[in-house]
């Protein structure tokens, strides 16, 4: 008799064709996603995109006009699918007035923990966020950073197996910040799947293997962020050579050489970097003094303005 | 620079409706109730001391006497209870019947003309062989027992001119030394014309108001009892621990209820929605623990009551709980309530002042239902105060059983179950969108 083969574990979280509305608004228009075990999505995009509605849509907190999401299989309404899932809001979703081992104590009753597993989750919860010694502090006392790590802390006390990050560095600074994306590395080596919203590129490169880009409700583009910059530029650089002011004829030499002027900063686009040699080159020729010379590789900023005309912080 | 400031207040101000309301339709609202209240008081519909008259004597003058006091527009004289529809006419009051129905609250006194008063009805002065008229009342009304005392002695003179006649008559013999009989002759001929007026005036159904009278003078013997708060040591303190407490009540309620939306502002609502706990719960939660801090807060009000202004708390434990957790139940689903169908803290907040205000007015919190006009008393019922107030005077100042309870808890349970109902519905904005 043959052995049976091993049912395949069911995808963390499957949207398909998320649309919601608000009146007038279309808030997300269309998204599909698939986000497999231990990956981190970035979902990348400005303001206003549709991050936060479709990261609602997944919790339960919005209801979609159609369209399914699913975790683990089940619909994300359940019981089941709700224990999977943790939501860290872009608010500091908080009591206040409680101390922070008060507010971990209620948010993991809320979650259904009690006695020895709720101890063990709160001081589980207090370690990850440096937050042990002043876990018995009253929330308002305590600083900007400590309070978003004690926000991350609260979604996710139950410990799921899906974390939804929403903004989780808003309004920090920057040693703040770099606290929380330590955070968010040891929750990935613990095994989490990560769903990661951000309007900066330089988190989403950091944490994230994929990213999808978001605009107006829907995914414009998504893959790793090499695949990304491959897509929209292949293997084009830009070199940004910026020259003497005083140079009477430097628009017209950088647009006979297929580039633009900007505030005297020439922008070339690149297949290779030796063709940097190149442009040296005819510039001495041209009697053209070039100050300094940078060659830059497009980034995820560079593929949002490429596909929206926009910059990702407008 | 002043200028600008003032610009800049009034530009917030109009943009904060919560401030508005506050600044301008609250005070036109409380302006309006107090004025329907005491405006109208001064009217024909100052409110009538409702009064039960017992005729134990069944002589002419007390007929006439009872007559009278069934003609004076501010009284409303019952001789008998109510009749129930479909049944029997129920006997008339006797004294006993009368003092039972002051004390279960029906009326605020009771006038009993005892047997023996025809014989000597008036007096000119004080003395011996006189049957005093009793009044029994219930102190928790301290004006009531005055007006019918007052009153009384009006209505003897009007309605008794024969007695006072021949009263006067007699002390003209005593002090004139004798009567010719031509003098005796002229004035009994004067006695039967009043007697024969007093005959007419009794088969007009409406004579109208009688002539103002001195209410001071002692024409009928009066004694007064004050059958209900007689052994208690301070008649109002438990009606204003009730009145005080439940206002007070209400303002904590919907301030702590309001933690509702500063959970909602700040996001910890949805994060509690998307765990484990549904609408139901949470609302069920926040109700349980408006409801504790309300029983706290009456439990200290009457604990103060008993310490400083020796208010009888301990022999009426079992009617203070029934009231208690009935009426911290009904305004905990009314903080509720009001927290559910509020979009933010200053809506909230000028919207609980408003309804806490009124509600606190009409329904005796502030100054007794039996003070206003009777239609205004009616409206009073439609408060939950009023029904908090009635339960608790029932038990401090009537000495009523538990049971005696029903109306008023069965009226607080329903009105609290139907407030959470109510909230629970407006509360459906926050499940999901």
């Amino acid at each position: 008799m043959a052995p049976t083969a091993p049912a395949a574990s069911p995808i963390p979280l499957q949207i398909d064709s998320i649309v919601k509305r608000f009146g007038e608004v279309t808030a997300v228009a269309g998204i599909s996603l698939e986000v497999h075990e231990r990956a981190c999505l970035g979902l990348l995009g400005p303001n206003g995109a549709g991050k936060t509605t479709l990261i609602r849509s997944i919790v339960g907190r919005v209801r979609p006009d159609s369209g399914s999401v699913r975790v683990f299989g089940q619909p994300a309404s359940s019981p089941a699918a709700r224990q999977e899932l943790g939501w860290v809001p872009q608010e500091l979703a908080l009591y206040p007035l409680l101390t922070g081992r008060e507010n971990l104590d209620a948010f993991g009753r809320y979650q259904g923990l009690r006695g020895r597993s709720l101890r063990e989750a709160i001081q589980w919860c207090l370690e990850w966020a440096s937050l042990a010694d002043r876990a018995d502090s009253i929330v308002k006392t305590l600083s900007g950073g400590m309070k978003r790590r004690l926000n991350m802390a609260a979604g996710l006390i139950h410990r799921p197996r899906i974390v939804l990050l929403d903004e989780p560095t808003a309004g920090v600074d920057p040693q703040s910040r770099n606290h929380i994306f330590e955070m968010v590395e040891a929750l990935r080596g613990d095994g989490a799947t990560v769903i990661y919203t951000t309007h900066y590129m330089e988190e989403a490169e950091r944490l994230c293997d994929r990213i999808a880009i978001v605009d107006h409700g829907r995914i414009i583009a998504q893959g790793s962020k090499d695949e990304l910059v491959a897509q929209s530029f292949g293997t084009r650089s830009d070199v940004l050579m910026r020259l003497d002011a005083a140079a009477p004829n430097a628009e017209a030499w950088t647009a006979s050489r297929g580039g633009t002027l900007q505030d005297g900063v020439a922008h070339f686009p690149v297949d290779r970097p030796s063709d940097i040699a190149s442009l040296l080159e005819a510039a001495a020729r041209d009697s053209l003094d070039v100050i300094d010379l940078v060659l830059r590789r497009p980034n995820l900023e560079s593929v949002f303005l490429k596909l929206t005309g926009r910059d990702l912080r407008q | 620079m002043i200028a600008t400031i003032v610009r800049n207040g009034f530009r917030a101000l109009r943009r904060d409706r919560g401030a508005l309301v506050l600044c301008f339709v609250v005070p036109v609202a409380f302006f309006s109730i107090f004025a329907i209240i005491f405006g109208s008081m001064s009217g024909n519909s100052t409110p009538r001391v409702h009064v039960l008259v017992v005729d134990e004597d069944h002589s002419v003058a007390s007929a006439r006497l009872v007559r009278g006091l069934h003609q004076e527009r501010a009284l409303a004289t019952d001789t008998r209870p109510e009749t129930k529809t479909g049944e029997p006419k129920p006997p008339e009051y006797t004294a006993a019947t009368a003092e039972a129905a002051v004390k279960n609250g029906t009326a605020p006194a009771a006038l009993i003309i005892p047997a023996g008063f025809g014989a000597n009805p008036i007096s000119f002065t004080p003395g011996p062989g006189r049957q005093p008229i009793r009044i029994l009342h219930d102190s928790s009304n301290p004006v009531a027992a005055q007006m019918v005392a007052g009153l009384l002695q009006k209505v003897a003179m009007t309605s008794l001119s024969g007695s006072m006649a021949e009263l006067g008559t007699r002390y003209l013999a005593l002090a004139s030394g004798g009567l010719t009989p031509q003098q005796r002759q002229n004035l009994d001929a004067n006695l039967a014309r009043i007697r024969e007026l007093d005959a007419r005036r009794d088969a007009q159904s409406d004579a109208g108001a009688a002539a103002k009278g001195d209410n001071t003078g002692g024409l009928v013997a009066v004694e007064t009892r004050d059958v209900v708060g007689e052994n208690k040591k301070n008649s109002m303190i438990a009606y204003y621990a009730a009145a005080i407490g439940v206002m007070f009540l209400m303002f904590t309620a919907s301030g702590a209820g309001g933690s509702l939306l500063d959970e909602a502002e700040s996001g910890a609502l949805d994060r509690i929605l998307s765990a484990r706990v549904t609408m139901t719960t949470l609302l069920a939660g926040k109700l349980t623990y408006l409801a504790l801090l309300a029983s706290s807060q009456l439990t200290l009000m009457f604990l103060w009551g008993a310490a400083v202004f020796h208010l009888d708390l301990f022999t009426h434990l079992a009617g203070f709980f029934v009231m208690t957790v009935a009426t911290s139940f009904t305004v905990a689903s009314f903080g509720l309530l009001l927290a559910s169908v509020s979009h933010t803290r200053a809506q909230q907040a000028s919207l609980a002042t408003l309804l806490i205000l009124t509600l606190s007015a009409i329904g005796g919190s502030m100054f007794p239902r039996y003070i206003m006009p009777e239609t205004m008393q009616k409206v009073g019922l439609l408060t939950f105060n009023a029904w908090a107030i009635d339960g608790y005077t029932k038990v401090f100042w009537r000495d009523e059983p538990v049971s005696h309870l029903a109306p008023q808890v069965g009226v607080l349970l329903g009105a609290g179950v139907l407030l959470f109902l109510a909230a629970r519905h407006f509360a459906r904005r926050w499940e999901s969108v």
